[in-house]
């Protein structure tokens, strides 16, 4: 199977803009961009996926081993830019998506020229004097949620909707199915998001990155988004006026201002 | 209806007093519901912000209107693990759908107890299709929780229980195959001047089967080999197995008469297996000598199916040892010998009757004698292992027609190489 229907790819906006790739965070999958991705489209060129094991990729393809990590998740990142042969692309990465873009810009530096942190956090966990708002006992929690909500999920529909994006059809009448993943694999997802710790590869970061925060974010604290932009040197830090962990949800046109501002300086 | 009976016109006036109360239940209804309510009710602005709730809900956290109200947001009731549910899953689909029903969280109350709750929420929104704020209700599903746990954990117990018993299953299959292998030959050995080639099929890797087989040296010229088949399969048969095995070895080292080894072997067997619990054999057994190139063959039946010769002139013909008896099923059985001499290019074949009662065609006939001896035609010259390995292929072409284990051993003194018959 080809990495486009792998991971779910869909391209759209203006073909001769520069490519942004919007990706998603742990939880739901591309259709997190819904909001953003119209306004976008209209001066670059857009790229979306799905994580495999997300959405509509192919779930066959997920391994436990490789998605056990961020670098697995990068890789996804970094086979999608190779797969459209993108250059100097913008990657947008959603909550710990941010870090995974910040993995795949280390492993092809060439196809990924900028970074857009959207409420990025490096540890999620608190520790050493570090305040990432979380204890290992609230991501217990966070699986306990998962166990108790399938979200439409279910093993006997999971291999009609997956792996099927020509028919849409199948899944739109399926309610949450945005969110619906198969337990076993959001499980994976949601130890290696909240367990991770990239503190260390942020200061390898040399390329212009935006990091976009809201002024109220139990996910990703304004303490995180402060050190995050410490770390990155030269990186640009917006906070916008917004509640939540997804702006580009809850404030889609301030989320697309900022990152088209962002774009648009780099230049060509 | 019949005014003058007394029946009611409305209900509730059938006894005088409640109809006032029924209307004041009716009027009493929109505020005193909302804040009675059997269920949780809360409203908050799109930020999250508790703009109202009802003193059901804040009477199961234990928190009074002016601490919440305004000051609290949503998230702030939640445990923080469902916290992260509620940002990661929860807020994103209420703003792509405008709606959410049916999940699964925990609240916090105030003396740090936790809730389980079911939560529904929806949007409202103005005339132009703004978000305004978000409606939630609260149900209190402790039981529902427990229960959910119940059968998560019964889930958590029998996949556990399925891992034990597939590991059990696969010690279970190795150790059998370990037996099975026991009870056979790891090899033929060299005997000059006697070719050998054997094959063993397995019917199920759960079960033991009930064939066996050996081929040995005795002395000089001479070997001996036997080819059976036991009752029944399993540990039971194994053991049996072992038993025949062993004393047919020991007493054809003691005398090579074939009939006098299967007699004593009979007798040990009824001597072993008495009273309800029967255990008997069909067995082939017999002693090869050699004289030049040739090999002179003497055996004797009880109860087998007959030996199969393929002459190197092409010819083939079965040593028919027809009223030779089952081996400890009877008290006086009587067996049969039989002899022939092979000459270089033939083959002694045995086999057990996995062979021939396979079903075969679209009919499920048994394969049987005929099929068997016109195959053999076919094949015939030909050395032992080219017949071995001939068979081996029938047999797989059996597919699920073959359902009995399958002994097969083929003997024969190779073919002179100056008449041109390839051995195998």
């Amino acid at each position: 199977m080809s990495i486009h229907r792998r991971n779910n790819i869909r391209v759209t906006g203006r073909t001769s803009g520069r490519t942004v790739v919007l990706v998603h965070g742990f939880g739901c999958d591309q259709n997190m961009w819904r909001l953003v991705e119209p306004a976008l489209a209209q001066d670059f060129r857009v790229v979306l996926f799905d994580y495999v094991g997300a959405g509509r990729s192919d779930l066959s393809a997920w391994q436990e081993e490789r998605y056990s990590s961020l670098e697995g998740y990068a890789r996804d990142v970094v086979e999608v830019c190779e797969e459209l042969d993108l250059r100097d692309a913008v990657v947008v990465g959603h909550s710990v998506s941010a870090m995974a873009g910040v993995l795949a810009r280390a492993a092809a530096p060439d196809r990924i020229g900028s970074l857009v942190m959207v409420c990025p956090s490096p540890c999620y966990i608190d520790e050493d004097g570090y305040r990432g708002g979380f204890s290992a006992e609230d991501i217990d929690e966070l699986l306990e949620s998962l166990e108790s909500n399938y979200l439409g999920w279910s093993a006997t529909m999971a291999p009609v909707i997956m792996g099927n994006p020509d028919r849409p059809e199948l899944g739109e009448e399926l309610t949450n199915s945005f969110c619906a993943t198969d337990p076993d694999i959001a499980r994976v997802f949601a130890r290696t998001t909240f367990l991770s710790d990239s503190r260390k590869d942020l200061a390898g970061v040399t390329v212009p990155t935006l990091i976009l925060e809201c002024e109220q974010d139990v996910i990703a604290p304004p303490e995180v988004g402060a050190y995050v932009h410490a770390a990155i040197p030269g990186s640009e830090l917006v906070t916008l006026n917004a509640t939540g962990h997804c702006p580009q949800l809850s404030a889609p046109e301030a989320t697309v201002t900022a990152i088209r501002a962002f774009v648009s300086a780099l230049g060509r | 209806m019949n005014r003058g009976a007394g029946g009611s016109e409305e209900p509730g006036t059938g006894v005088p007093g409640t109809r006032a109360a029924f209307s004041a239940l009716l009027e009493d209804s929109a505020e005193e519901l909302y804040e009675s309510a059997p269920c949780g009710y809360l409203s908050t602005l799109m930020d999250g912000t508790i703009a109202k709730i009802n003193a059901t809900l804040l009477g199961w956290l234990g928190l009074s209107r002016d601490e919440v109200v305004g000051r609290m947001r949503f998230s702030d009731l939640l445990t923080v693990g469902g916290r992260l549910y509620h940002e990661t899953h929860f807020a994103p689909l209420l703003r792509m759908q405008g709606r959410l029903g049916g999940i699964a969280l925990e609240m916090k109350g105030a003396s740090g107890s936790r809730l389980p709750v079911l939560i529904t929420s929806t949007v409202k929104k103005s005339d132009d299709g703004e978000p305004l704020l978000i409606r939630t209700t609260v149900f209190d599903a402790t039981d529902r929780r427990a229960y959910e746990k119940e059968l998560l954990r019964a889930r958590r117990a029998a996949e556990e229980a399925r891992r034990q018993a597939e590991a059990d299953r696969e010690a279970l299959r190795e150790a059998l195959a370990v037996l099975q292998r026991s009870l056979l030959p790891a090899a033929l050995p060299d005997i000059p001047g006697v070719e050998a080639a054997c094959h063993y099929h397995t019917a199920s890797p759960m079960e033991v089967g009930g064939d066996f087989y050996d081929l040995f040296a005795l002395d000089g010229d001479r070997s001996a080999f036997f080819l059976g088949d036991v009752c029944g399969k399993g540990p039971q048969a194994a053991a049996l197995t072992s038993l025949i095995r062993h004393t047919l070895r020991a007493t054809v080292l003691h005398d090579s008469d074939p009939v006098a080894n299967l007699h004593v072997l009979d007798t040990v067997l009824r001597d072993r297996y008495t009273g309800d619990d029967p255990r008997y054999c069909t067995v082939v057994s017999g002693v090869l000598e050699r004289a030049g190139d040739t090999v002179e063959v003497r055996l004797a039946s009880g109860g087998h199916p007959p030996a199969l010769v393929l002459r190197a002139d092409g010819r083939v013909e079965y040593l028919w040892t027809r009223g030779g008896m089952l081996v400890g099923a009877l008290p006086e059985a009587e067996f049969v010998p039989v002899g022939t001499t092979l000459h270089p290019g033939d083959t002694l074949l045995l086999y057990t009757d996995g062979l021939t009662e396979a079903r075969t065609g679209p009919d499920r006939e048994l394969y049987g004698y005929e099929a068997l001896e016109s195959f053999a035609a076919d094949l015939a010259p030909s050395g032992p292992h080219r017949v071995v390995h001939a068979l081996t292929d029938l047999l797989k072409g059996f597919g699920d027609g073959l359902d009995d284990d399958t002994a097969l051993l083929a003997i024969g003194p190779p073919a002179r190489t100056d008449t041109g018959f390839r051995t195998s």
